[in-house]
């Protein structure tokens, strides 16, 4: 019981610190928008989609998932800055087990990365992309999933890291070919068989693939295959991220 | 209340303390005085439960640290050396996640978060965040969470370090206020001597060893000097010393 209110209140934090900084929502809308409206009418012309998809709504999905991506992974990254900071002591004295620091963290993140998520999905009529309350129920599960799956991976990573000055290289060797990889911005038929197989072995991928169904109902993989490659994924990290914090005890 | 035996923490070749035993009764202030690296946070961290010794055993409210963690860690209150706010939370925020860890009702949060903020005179900027406080604002919000759960027993790590004399003054009065209404048992580590005069006693530890433990007037008449500084200088000598870059908590925290 002490576990389930340690985790309430874990979560409850990341989300007062999500509110208290307004100017972080904005901030961070910057980068997706660029890909949405930029990137989407360029190359809308010259894009061929399945089913008389237009660029622009093939991305949408994608960029909601980098965007559920980049939040998940900051969130928990989080935990480094606690650390140097000091309040990890905090919560690391207190009469709470391990795991429920993790779980709280994980969902904390997530639920941040989901908001974020759901501020973009709101654009979907201007995208051109037809939302009924079906459809946000559906995506907002997709969403969850995909942010619990990479938060999880962010505490894995943060459990490691020993300053901040190491989070540019999980940018760049991380985050970025998870991004890249997951065919948020191409689509995956048709690719040479190397970059095939490294899309096919980025979790992200199922990802996309799940949220691009739900949207616009186009889908490489069936839809279970999806939510057991990432549920799988999330469980993993999840279950490393434990060990490592109990490795401190 | 605390009782040590024989505890030893090594960090690779360096031995951080060694066989280290002493009682604390319930109710006792008992002071842990050393020069820096002497072992003293190194012990604190021990009976914490948040570093585990490398021999020896300690009991902490009636439970072995190593066998009953969870149940010492409900037990006691913790001001550390370093800072270890949120500062992005306002101040209630912090009480309110501190009550939450340690297994308090959202009725009793309420009810506990005036009583500790008015202790520390705080109640006023209870909404502030806590990065707009002062280092001394800040330290006194730490005390009052350290008591959010009406611990039985508070350890107080160099709790006024880096503070102006009148804050630390106020600091004292806060937690000699709890003791008196709450027969709460203090341990403390300190560089301040004054400090250390409210002390029912006092270890003095150097190089990991506890060399005296003692009533402070004992510890006076017992030197044959007039004050705590004196005497914690004729034991320990006057020669500065080298802590070993970081301290063990650091070091631990840093972990690969």
């Amino acid at each position: 019981m002490g576990d389930f209110w340690a985790i309430y209140i874990l979560w409850l934090r990341d989300l007062k610190r999500y509110w208290y900084d307004k100017a972080r929502i904005f901030a961070s809308l910057g980068q997706p928008l660029l890909f949405l409206f930029v990137l989407g009418t360029a190359f809308t012309p010259s894009f061929r989609g399945p089913a008389g998809i237009n660029f622009s709504e093939f991305i949408f999905p994608g960029i909601i998932s980098m965007t559920v991506l980049f939040t998940s992974i900051f969130s928990a990254v989080s935990i480094v800055w606690d650390r140097e900071f000091g309040f990890l002591k905090e919560v690391l004295v207190a009469p709470i087990s391990r795991w429920s620091i993790v779980v709280g963290k994980a969902l904390g993140g997530s639920t941040v990365a989901v908001l974020q998520g759901c501020i973009l999905l709101s654009l979907a009529p201007l995208i051109g992309v037809k939302l009924s309350l079906i459809i946000i129920i559906k995506s907002i599960l997709a969403m969850f999933l995909i942010a619990f799956a990479m938060s999880a991976m962010g505490i894995v990573i943060a459990a490691r890291m020993k300053e901040m000055e190491g989070f540019q290289m999980v940018v760049n060797f991380v985050i970025m070919p998870i991004f890249f990889l997951s065919g948020a911005l191409f689509p995956l038929d048709h690719l040479p068989e190397w970059l095939s197989i490294l899309t096919r072995a980025d979790p992200l991928t199922y990802g996309v693939d799940l949220l691009r169904g739900v949207l616009i109902g186009v889908q490489n993989f069936p839809l279970l295959n999806n939510v057991i490659i990432i549920a799988g994924f999330a469980l993993v990290m999840l279950a490393i991220a434990v060990f490592e914090f109990n490795l401190t005890d | 209340m605390i009782k040590v035996q024989n505890l030893t923490k090594k960090f690779g070749s360096l031995v951080a303390v060694k066989e280290v035993s002493f009682e604390v009764k319930p109710g006792e202030v008992f002071g842990f005085l050393g020069p820096n690296g002497a072992g003293k946070s190194t012990t604190i961290n021990i009976l914490c439960t948040i570093l585990r010794p490398t021999s020896g055993t300690a009991w902490v409210s009636c439970c072995d640290v190593l066998k009953e963690p969870h149940r010492v860690r409900r037990e006691i209150g913790i001001i550390f050396q370093d800072p270890s706010l949120d500062d992005r939370l306002t101040a209630e925020d912090n009480l309110r996640f501190h009550g939450y860890l340690y297994h308090m009702s959202e009725k009793q949060v309420k009810e506990r978060i005036p009583e500790v903020l008015d202790l520390v005179e705080l109640y006023d900027r209870r909404g502030e965040f806590v990065r707009k406080y002062s280092g001394g604002m800040k330290r006194r919000l730490e005390i009052a969470r350290g008591l959010m759960h009406q611990p039985k027993l508070l350890f107080l790590d160099e709790p006024t370090l880096g503070l102006d004399p009148q804050t630390r003054a106020h600091i004292w009065d806060y937690v000699m206020k709890m003791r008196a209404e709450t027969n709460l048992t203090i341990f403390m580590t300190t560089h301040y001597m004054q400090e250390a005069e409210i002390c029912d006693r006092i270890a003095i530890i150097d190089n990991g060893r506890i060399v005296d433990l003692d009533t402070p007037a004992n510890l006076k008449s017992k030197h044959n000097e007039k004050t705590l500084e004196e005497v914690f200088l004729k034991i320990t000598g006057r020669e500065i010393r080298q802590q070993a870059g970081e301290s063990s908590w650091v070091q631990w925290m840093r972990r690969p």
